[in-house]
Formats: structure tokens, sequence, C-alpha cells
């Protein structure tokens, strides 16, 4: 019987259409860019091979070390921000009070959308001159009203623009995830006299785990690609307060046209992503799923 | 951490409510506060979006940003129509519609293998999808610059569609995979026993039961298209291979003075997504939180 059910299962041929095309886009341009980052090349003509220059030159970049820097403070700045209030929005979104309904409907707006549409309303929105920024910035602790524009504050305002980005995302999460636990838990606990607060780190948290797990990894993970922001907000500036790595490799490579040297840092960026892939994989419990079928 | 932020507000919760008894009401005011103070976070910068849209470009420089208008115009919107925004549009629902389908043909078969097949080879397919979870697509935007161009698709939506749904497709097979494990076995079986093979259990089973994670994936693949701003950047060229987020960005550097006039472009740029959402709001969401809810 089980050699019948084992030929009547479905192949690698029906996976392989995937893998190829995941492979074409995704896993060759790996090996493509370890590659590339021994080359010299301007983009247009035929890569010529030139050894490790590309990587000797990391050490004479004086803007390597300050953007892998900011690239860890917004990752930081990112989650230190996002977490908390993403759960205990999510959480509160998820039970029946009043005006639920209606403010949840307002939270969930900025995921219509675009990155580009929002980096660009920022702009305008905080713009010293005409922006909202010039008549409240003195509220917000800055006098001139230049949020962007000021090396101290160009940071903490992109976090702040990137929170009212993916807020609402992550609030969504913690909301399903919320609506996920089973009321008994919450009767058993009122029945044993356990107060909100008890309730709250005695179920909601615990119960919450995998999924506070996951949206961190995402925000991980994430604030790789937030580089599309920080371009179009600050484009790095002023001076390099907001130069991100992947931004950094972005303008080697597609405005000074040095691919080999880009590609270096495009190199420094897989290897990022691959141990925080690996986080992903080890925290989420993707890998337990997948040791699940074995038993099938 | 986190908790730490809680703690406080949390105590007075414990005030506020007694005896009520209300599922779930963990973190009811402190929460609520904070609700509230997002709201507005929220809601002001939608409301300049929309006040400034229709402010002329004179009443944007003399009226504040939160004033009511005092002169309502839709020449922003009629501007804006006339600088290519149509041909925008078009280029971001062709390359979010064939992104989506490329995505969902790809993945259904492949999640199906995954959960059913036997064979190493197919185990190995899961865990490239797990790491590829995980590449930054901005790793390795010059190797997929390179390949674009060698095939000759640069400039071209092709150009577009290929590499975003390859960066959907890890999450596509992820969020199949876990909705198709919890077909039951016994379904498969029976159907066997009648003498089904792989590809009629496809169609008559894992095909129709896989309906809402296909709305899911594909709510989430077309999400990401529609949004996609590094792939265009750097793979198309020409005004008319130009889609939304780029036909934005392009306004504002072309056209920096007319905050109206950007304005009026976001929020048109805003309304497909609004109608889907307005029509869909239960999929979209739950489209967004897939596979992570759990």
């Amino acid at each position: 019987m089980s050699s019948v059910s084992l030929r009547e299962r479905p192949g690698f041929v029906w996976a392989a259409p995937a893998a190829v095309f995941f492979a074409l886009f995704g896993l060759v341009p790996i090996a493509v860019v370890v590659y590339l980052s021994g080359t010299s090349w301007n983009g247009l003509g035929t890569p010529q091979w030139v050894g490790t220059e590309n990587w000797s030159a990391l050490l004479d970049d004086s803007d390597f070390l300050p953007s892998l820097r900011t690239t860890a403070l917004l990752t930081v700045g990112t989650w230190l921000v996002q977490t908390p209030l993403a759960l205990l929005l999510g959480v509160w979104s998820a039970g029946a009070q009043r005006f639920r309904a209606v403010l949840s409907t307002v939270f969930f707006l900025p995921l219509l959308l675009s990155t580009a549409a929002i980096a660009l309303v920022f702009v305008s929105l905080l713009d010293p001159n005409f922006g909202l920024a010039a008549s409240w910035g003195k509220y917000l602790g800055a006098p001139d009203g230049n949020f962007l524009g000021d090396p101290s504050r160009a940071l903490p305002t992109v976090i702040f623009v990137l929170a009212w980005q993916f807020v609402p995302f992550h609030t969504l999460l913690y909301q399903a995830a919320t609506r996920q636990i089973p009321a008994s838990l919450y009767e058993a606990a009122q029945l044993d006299g356990a107060n909100t607060v008890r309730q709250f780190f005695a179920i909601t948290l615990p119960q919450l785990r995998n999924t506070i797990v996951a949206s961190s990894v995402m925000m991980l993970v994430g604030s790789v690609t937030y580089f599309e922001s920080v371009l179009l907000l600050t484009n790095g500036g002023p001076g390099n307060a907001t130069k991100v790595l992947p931004l950094h490799m972005y303008q080697e490579g597609f405005v000074a046209f040095d691919m080999g040297y880009a590609s270096v840092l495009a190199v420094l960026l897989v290897i990022i992503g691959t141990v925080l892939s690996v986080v992903v994989v080890r925290t989420t419990g993707y890998h337990r799923m997948a040791s699940d079928r074995e038993g099938l | 951490m986190s908790a730490q932020v809680m703690t406080r507000p949390e105590t007075r919760t414990q005030r506020s409510s007694p005896g009520k008894p209300r599922r779930r009401r963990v973190g009811n005011v402190p929460a609520g506060l904070a609700a509230g103070v997002w709201f507005l976070i929220v809601a002001v910068p939608i409301y300049f979006i929309v006040v400034t849209s229709i402010r002329t470009q004179d009443a944007y420089v003399t009226d504040g940003p939160l004033d009511p208008p005092t002169s309502v115009t839709l020449d922003n919107y009629s501007n804006v129509l006339e600088l290519g925004f149509a041909t925008f549009l078009r280029n971001s629902v062709i390359a979010a519609v064939a992104t989506v389908v490329l995505v969902l043909v790809l993945a259904l078969p492949a999640a199906y293998a995954i959960v059913r097949g036997r064979s190493r080879a197919v185990r190995m397919g899961f865990t490239l999808f797990l790491v590829g979870l995980a590449i930054p697509a901005q790793a390795v935007i010059i190797p997929i610059y390179l390949i674009i161009t060698r095939l000759n698709l640069y400039d071209s939506l092709t150009a577009i569609v290929l590499p975003t749904a390859a960066f959907s497709l890890p999450m596509g097979v992820v969020v199949l995979t876990s909705a198709l494990r919890d077909i039951p076995g016994e379904l498969y079986e029976a159907m066997t026993v009648d003498g089904a093979g792989p590809g009629v259990l496809f169609r008559r089973l894992v095909l129709p039961l896989s309906r809402p994670a296909l709305a899911s994936v594909g709510i989430f693949a077309g999400l990401n298209a529609w949004n996609g701003f590094l792939f265009p950047l750097v793979l198309t060229q020409s005004a008319d291979q130009r889609v939304l987020p780029l036909g934005l960005w392009n306004f504002q550097s072309q056209y920096g003075t007319d905050v109206p006039g950007l304005l009026a472009a976001v929020v048109l740029s805003a309304l497909p997504v609004l109608a889907l959402y307005l029509f869909g709001r239960r999929h979209l969401l739950s489209g967004l939180a897939a596979g992570f809810g759990k």
C-alpha cells in the first residue's frame, strides 16, 4: 500500500518551475554579486576582473562604518518604537470597545499609500517653510521647523515616518493573533480572580509570543528595505546623517557607476540578510513545520 | 522592554472598570488613550493630503497647512491626469496583475509538492524558499540589473514583473504551504483510493480548498508590486514604462514646488487600493496578516 501512495504523491516536477524561477532571480544573483565584487564595472561595458581591489577599498571608504552604524541605529530605533506601539494598539483593537471600528479603519489608512507616496507626503508636511513643521516645530523641539534637514533630527524623523507607515501593518498582525486567543483562557482566569494586568501578562503576552517574534523578525529584515524611504525622504542627508548601508551601495552603484565596489557592499548586505534569515527560520517555527512533515 | 512600557498604563485600567465583565478588556483605557494619540498622528497627515490637494497653488503658500480650504479647486487633479497619470496607472495595474498571476501559478503547485511530496529534492526546495524569505532585494539589485540587461529586457514592464514576482514567491509558497497542511490527509487518501493521481487531486481538491489562501497571497503580491520602487527605479528608464511610485517621484523632482499637485497625485495613486479596501476589507486585511497571525 505504501508503495502505491508513494507513487501517487506529487514529485519535484511540481515545485521545479517555482524553484527554477526563484533561483534565477534570487540565488543566481547572489553568486553573480560575489563575482562582480571582484571586478571593475561601470554598468555598461563588460566587467573586468580586478581581484581583491574593491575589497581593500573598503578600508579606505570613510562612509562605510558610519553607514553601518546608521543602519544599526535605524534598525534598533525602528524596533523600539514600533513593537510596543503595535502590540498595544493590536491588543486594543482586537477588543470590542466603542469607536474601535472607526479608529481601526483610520489606523489602516497608511497601508493604502505606497512607500513613495508616504515619503513625498512627509517631505511636504515637514517642509520648514510651508509645512506643518513650520508652525508646530516649536512644540516638537524644532524651533526652526527643520526636521529632515537637521543632522541630529533627521534620523529620528525618518524613524517616525517609518513608524507611521509600518505600525498599522504590525498592529494588524497583533490584532489577528489576539483574536485567535481562546476566550476560555480569559474566562478561566476571571474565575480565578485574575485582574486585567495579570491576564495581560499571564495570557495575552505569552500567547502572542510567536507573533512578537515574527513581527520583530520582519522589522529586522525589513530594516534593510527601508532604504527606499531614506532615499526619498533625505537621500542620506543632511551630510551623511541618514546614509544607511543599502543607500550607500545604491549611490556607489547607480549614481557613481562603480558597480564593482557597490557589489562589495551588496555582498555584505547578503551576509547580513542571510544571518537574519537564519534567525527567521530558527525562531518563527517554520523549520519545525518542515520537520513535522516527516511523520506524514 | 515592551513590558515596561505597558506596566504603568495597565495599573490605570485596573482602576477604571471594576466588575464590568467584558471579554478582553486588557489594556482598555491606556491602550484606548494610545489609540487616540495614534489616531491623531495618522489622521493629521491624511487630512493634510486631502485638504492641500484641493487648494490652489496660491492658497498653499498663504494658508496654514491645516486651515480649512478657502478656495476649493479640482484643477490639481486635472493637471495630474494630463501629466501622464493614466499611463503610470495602466503600467502599475499591468505589472501588479502579471506579478499576482505569476506568483499564484508558480507557488500553488510548489506548495502542493512540499506538503504532499516525499522526495528529498522537494524538502530542499522548501528550505530554499525559507532562506529566500529574507534575502533583501536591495542586496542583489546589481546582478539583477546585469541579468535583465543581458536578457534584453531593460526598460520594459517585464523587467519589473520578473524580479518582483520572484521576491514575492517565498512568502507565497510559505503561506500556501501552511494553508495546505490544514487539509486533512484522509481527503487525499479517499480520492487516491478512487484512483485519482496528483493532477486530479490538485484540480479537484487542492485548488478549491486553497482559495482563501490564494486570495491572501494574491493581495500580498499585488500590493508588493503596486508599492515597488527599487526595481522600477533601476530597471526602467523611459516615461512610458514608468509605474505609479516612480511617476510620483518624478513628478516631485520636476514640479517640486507644486505641492497641491503632488498631493493630488498621491490621492489618485491611493484610490485603486482604497477601492479594493472598501470592496474586500476582510480579504485585504487577512491578506496582509497572512501567515503571521497564528
